[in-house]
């Protein structure tokens, strides 16, 4: 693969927004290259997700930029950006009920420019569908799954524009073991498609299967930055998870 | 092209043919009638085009009703009949795209204020425009149109609605609408223009209504702000399309119908009680069948087992 002479696909810097007098994400700055799985870690409330929605779109930063492949998008719409090849799933999952599982995925790339001929993209979703794990159910309503399949389904609709950049918001959170395995490989594959992923996760051993570096917030600002191992043996890592999400789970 | 919407667009041109003949039928009570159900069955059509995807509850439709009569209280007498409907079409389009840009960042709540709200400040400044400036309370209307023409132009603007309505629903600005208004954070994270494709589609539905006013004006002789913006019509239609069912194209003509039967024998026998009969109805409708007439339709093909799926032509 050809690396794109150093443009990081994600650049981060100065980032910073407050609710009312609290600061969820206060002088926040990384980047993350091309292929790259990035681990985004911090305790309960430390700005995770406000992290991912200043950079997504849904929420407006204070200051700060954030670049997408060179291109600053800070304050974008979220429609916008979502176009520029960002995409991404959420905490407490969004499937769109109403609608059956073809549907759902169908929504993920109905709307990205150039727009797919027809026949392609009914390719494309019945690919996806089975790369989750959903083959077979196109036809079910998205009400009917399963917290799991859900799960899936909310993946491949991210993954249906084929992003440049994913954002998963704890999408392990509420596996079991053997969940967790299937997880594990399917993140593993798409980073080996050349997608470059931001992972928010507490699931300690996930963040060591996948993430190549961590940074880890606290109270909103980055505490620690580095390659995965030695971040999660930092002190002061190890200092702001006590009393909240064990180090080792 | 499959077999069951080829069936289903004769079936539609054979109804509308037939429906062409009832002026003909020369019984003036059965055209008055009939003007009323087509009347209703726009507006509830129109107003569930926009709503029943969005699920955004529009209390304006007596504002873009209103817009249209009034454009042909003042200008049907000066400019022929078509320029006429086209001028209003226009103005009506206009005053929804404002409306929509400034209002469709709202979440629905406000929304519904707002829009209630509209119908009154449309019709005060028509009051305070006539009193002020033209110095007149009510206008004539003097256009050289006939019951039958009224009635033609409304089945031919039914005709066209539905149409458009198929069209739309079929097209990606109609799966956008559905992705709205099941998520529409969701929606935006798809790449969803969401303002875009709610004013458009706000825009087109309200542009129905105003031709539905323009159409209806010349039935009145005389016609003053209370008369064109009636806000009975906004609850009226909201209750049609909700019994009917917003979330179908075919939905609100099964509200529009049978209330309009109702509503005219209603106001007629009991003039005074009317609004409290109204009630009472739209609280029934609500509690007893949330997903409208065409939802209880879904519901009966899909138990009726076999073939028959709940979902149809989506
Ligand atoms: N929309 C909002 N309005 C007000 N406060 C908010 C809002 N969103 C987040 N916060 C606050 O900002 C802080 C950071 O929240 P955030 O959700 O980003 O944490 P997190 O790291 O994702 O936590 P978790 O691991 O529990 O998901 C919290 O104190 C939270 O209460
Ligand atoms: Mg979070």
């Amino acid at each position: 693969m050809s690396r794109e002479n150093g443009t990081p696909v994600l650049e981060v810097a100065g980032l910073r927004r407050a609710f009312g007098g609290l600061v969820a994400v206060n002088d926040l700055g990384f980047a993350v290259a091309q292929g790259e799985i990035m681990g985004l870690l911090g305790p309960n409330g430390s700005g995770k997700t406000t992290a991912l929605n200043l950079m997504s779109g849904v929420l407006r930063p204070d200051a700060g930029t954030v670049r997408l492949m060179g291109r600053d998008i800070a304050g974008l719409a979220s429609y916008r950006i979502a176009r520029l090849g960002l995409a991404r799933t959420f905490q407490l999952v969004r499937v769109l009920d109403g609608m059956d599982c073809r549907e759902n995925i169908k929504a993920g790339l109905a709307f990205q420019k150039p727009h797919l001929p027809a026949t392609e993209a009914e390719v494309r979703i019945d690919t996806l569908l089975d790369r989750v794990g959903l083959a077979g159910h196109d036809r079910r309503p998205a009400a009917d799954l399963t917290y799991i399949d859900r799960k899936r389904l909310e993946l491949a609709r991210a993954l249906a524009a084929k992003p440049r950049l994913l954002l998963l918001d704890e999408w392990l959170a509420g596996l079991n073991p053997s969940e967790l395995m299937i997880g594990i490989d399917l993140i593993r594959s798409l980073k080996a498609d050349g997608i470059t992923i931001v992972l928010v996760e507490h699931v300690m051993n996930a963040v060591r299967a996948l993430c190549d570096r961590c940074v880890v917030m606290s109270s909103g600002r980055k505490i620690a930055e580095g390659a995965t191992a030695d971040v999660l043996s930092d002190a002061a890592v190890v200092k702001a998870y006590l009393g909240g999400v064990a180090a080792d789970a | 092209m499959n077999a069951r919407a080829a069936g289903l667009g004769v079936l539609a041109l054979a109804a509308l043919v037939l429906l062409a003949f009832v002026p003909r039928l020369g019984n003036a009570y059965y055209l008055a009638l009939a003007i009323s159900l087509l009347q209703y069955t726009v507006l509830a059509t129109a107003w569930g085009m926009f709503s029943g995807p969005t699920r955004y509850v529009s209390l304006a439709t007596t504002a873009f009703f209103g817009i249209g009569a009034y454009t042909v209280a003042v200008l049907g007498e000066i400019l022929p009949w078509p320029l006429v409907l086209l001028i209003a079409a226009a103005l009506g389009a206009f005053v929804a795209a404002i409306v929509g840009l400034s209002t469709l960042r709202l979440s629905g709540v406000y929304f519904v204020i707002f829009t209630f709200g509209l119908t009154e400040l449309i019709r005060q400044l028509v009051v305070w425009f006539e009193v002020n400036k033209s110095r007149v309370l009510g206008r004539y209307v003097f256009v050289d149109i006939t019951q039958a023409d009224i009635y033609w132009q409304l089945l031919a603007l039914t005709a066209a609605v539905f149409l458009l309505g198929w069209l739309i629903a079929r097209s990606r600005l109609g799966f956008a609408l559905r992705v709205i208004g099941e998520d529409e954070t969701v929606a935006k994270h798809c790449g969803i223009n969401t303002t875009f494709a709610k004013v458009a589609l706000f825009t087109i539905s309200a542009t129905v209504m105003t031709l539905v006013g323009a159409i209806m004006a010349p039935r009145w002789t005389y016609i003053e702000p209370s008369i064109a913006f009636n806000s009975m019509i906004s609850f009226q239609v909201l209750i049609m399309a909700l019994l009917g069912g917003a979330h179908r194209l075919w939905g609100p003509v099964l509200g529009a119908v049978p209330l309009t039967l109702l509503f005219e024998l209603l106001s007629a026998r009991f003039p005074n009680t009317f609004t409290i009969i109204l009630g009472c109805i739209f609280l029934l409708i609500v509690y007893m069948l949330p997903r409208g007439v065409a939802g209880l339709f879904e519901k009966l093909s899909a138990t009726a087992g076999g073939k028959a799926t709940g979902r149809v032509a989506a």
